[in-house]
């Protein structure tokens, strides 16, 4: 029995280097219950090696991870895929499995994951595709023959297929024209509410995170610099977020651009 | 000097480093078959993939290598007076050596190039962290049913290797170099022991292990894009063939040196 006023996900800690470059430098944070939060940075501040580092999908030099109190470093083999069983994962590109039709794609965590069998696996990914806006005759097709923005709606409903208490966004709206990232959001919006899960999502996109965000924090530097409401973004306390949210090549982050 | 002596340092440190990741990929990937679930349509399908799709191309390379080497011994042996020998020198040749070693090849460039490059697309497409995130092992799902389908459609490639290759030997010396066929037939089938062909069959189990464990570390260790995909395409391929010829000197050494 988890208590109930801990955290659903508490990070402390985390450090991460590749080489001599450190990419997280002890980040902390906490994600409570049924809170979605988004985590802001720029590009190439490790907000993808953060994600992966909680998911168990890097190995995090230093820190901790804990889900309900639990800590998930060391986890390994049958422990680890218990934990996972608790995880959705919508990943930057999709990430489908360009060999199997897409009903195939949606249905894979059930019926590799957990043993369901195929008839009911399949009635349970049509119902999801559903969901995120796709007829049945999608689920016969394969990736390939689909738009981007249809292939992350597929990814969408790959990652809540099993219904996981905790969801990962990695970039949704990456990619997307504009109206399309407002389906993706809404969906995701729709999906996090109707699941009851608490989600984590990282992105650059302003406009995707006052749409899904209860609270923002502001990675900068390997470190969490900033945390806070989404109503506060626009008015934070603290330049580099002002300056991020604002999209301003005048402030404290300094972009590496030599000169030809 | 000292220079020189440490970039040779660094490369035996590197060799050894890979040798023991990929012992410990083997390792691991294996002991995936210890426990459930298992893939058995998996498993099928790259049989199917490795071992019947690979049947033309080992078929027609298998047929013209027993042709030449008849038309070669022929060439050789009638310096001798030894013409007689035709049919024993192919026979045992194709089933000791080349029957294993050119399917070997054959399904190395074809097979394991194929599955470095799906592994490779799938990792660098972040499908392989995504199988991790369904809680599915990849080693378990992708690279398992390979080895095992390696494991045991190679010695059944060789088979069908085996007798096209002699069945070309007999064309060249029945209908070219004027053969009675059926002495030639009988010929083939008096000095041919048991032991020569399983060697092969024997072989042929590990070259099917090698091809298909090259084909998927490298793959599963391809990073960087499309350029890392054909990198890793490459290595495959090249360690694959290398090893084959490396492992046909050593399990000959144990099966015939005396």
């Amino acid at each position: 029995m988890s208590d109930p006023i801990a955290p659903k996900i508490s990070v402390r800690g985390l450090k991460k280097s590749f080489g001599p470059k450190r990419v997280l430098d002890g980040v902390d944070f906490d994600c409570a219950a049924g809170e979605s939060l988004v985590i802001i940075g720029g590009s190439g501040t490790g907000k993808s090696v953060l994600l992966r580092s909680i998911l168990g999908l890097l190995r995090p030099d230093a820190g901790s991870i804990r889900v309900d109190g639990m800590e998930t470093q060391g986890l390994r083999g049958a422990a680890r895929m218990s934990l996972m069983h608790r995880f959705g994962m919508l990943f930057q590109d999709g990430a489908l499995f360009d060999s199997l039709r897409v009903w195939e794609n949606v249905a894979f965590g059930l019926i590799q994951g957990r043993g369901m069998a195929s008839d009911e696996a399949r009635e349970i990914a049509m119902k999801k595709l559903a969901a995120v806006g796709l007829g049945p005759e999608v689920g016969a097709l394969s990736p390939a023959e689909l738009s981007g923005g249809m292939q992350k709606r597929v990814a969408l409903a790959r990652a809540i297929a099993a219904e996981p208490e905790i969801l990962f966004f990695d970039e949704p709206t990456t990619g997307l024209d504009p109206i399309m990232a407002d389906v993706i959001n809404h969906l995701i919006v729709d999906c996090v509410r109707e699941l009851g899960a608490t989600a984590i999502s990282i992105t650059h996109d302003m406009v995707s995170t006052r749409k899904i965000a209860d609270r923002v924090a502001m990675l900068h530097n390997g470190r969490i610099i900033w945390q806070g409401p989404t109503a506060e973004i626009d008015h934070p306390d603290n330049a580099h977020v002002d300056q991020f949210v604002h999209g301003r090549a005048e402030g404290p982050i300094q972009m590496e651009v030599r000169a030809a | 000097m000292i220079g020189f002596l440490a970039s040779i340092g660094a490369l035996f440190i590197a060799f050894l480093a890979t040798v023991g990741r990929l012992v410990a990929f083997a390792m691991q990937s294996l002991g995936a078959a210890v426990t459930p679930p298992y893939y058995p349509r998996l498993i099928l399908r790259q049989i199917v993939d490795i071992g019947y799709f690979s049947l033309p191309v080992v078929g027609l390379t298998a047929v013209f290598t027993g042709m030449v080497l008849a038309l070669q011994s022929y060439t050789g042996f009638s310096r001798f007076n030894a013409e007689s020998a035709v049919a024993t020198v192919v026979v045992l040749s194709v089933t000791r050596e080349l029957g294993p070693v050119i399917a070997g090849l054959m399904v190395a460039g074809r097979v394991g190039a194929a599955m470095a490059a799906e592994i490779g697309t799938m990792r660098v497409t972040d499908q392989i962290d995504a199988l991790v995130t369904l809680s599915t092992d990849p080693l378990r799902y992708l690279v398992l049913p390979r080895l095992v389908a390696g494991l045991v459609a190679l010695p059944f490639l060789v088979l069908v290797a085996d007798i096209i290759g002699v069945f070309g030997g007999f064309l060249v010396g029945a209908y070219k170099l004027n053969f009675n066929p059926v002495s030639y037939l009988t010929q083939t089938g008096e000095h041919l022991e048991t032991m020569d062909v399983v060697s092969g069959l024997i072989k042929a189990a590990v070259f099917g292990f090698i091809i298909t464990l090259m084909g998927c570390y490298h793959g599963y260790q391809s990073r960087g894009g499309a350029a890392g995909v054909g990198q890793a395409t490459t290595h495959a391929v090249v360690s694959a063939s290398i090893l084959i010829l490396v492992l046909d000197y050593l399990l000959t050494a144990v099966f015939f040196a005396k």
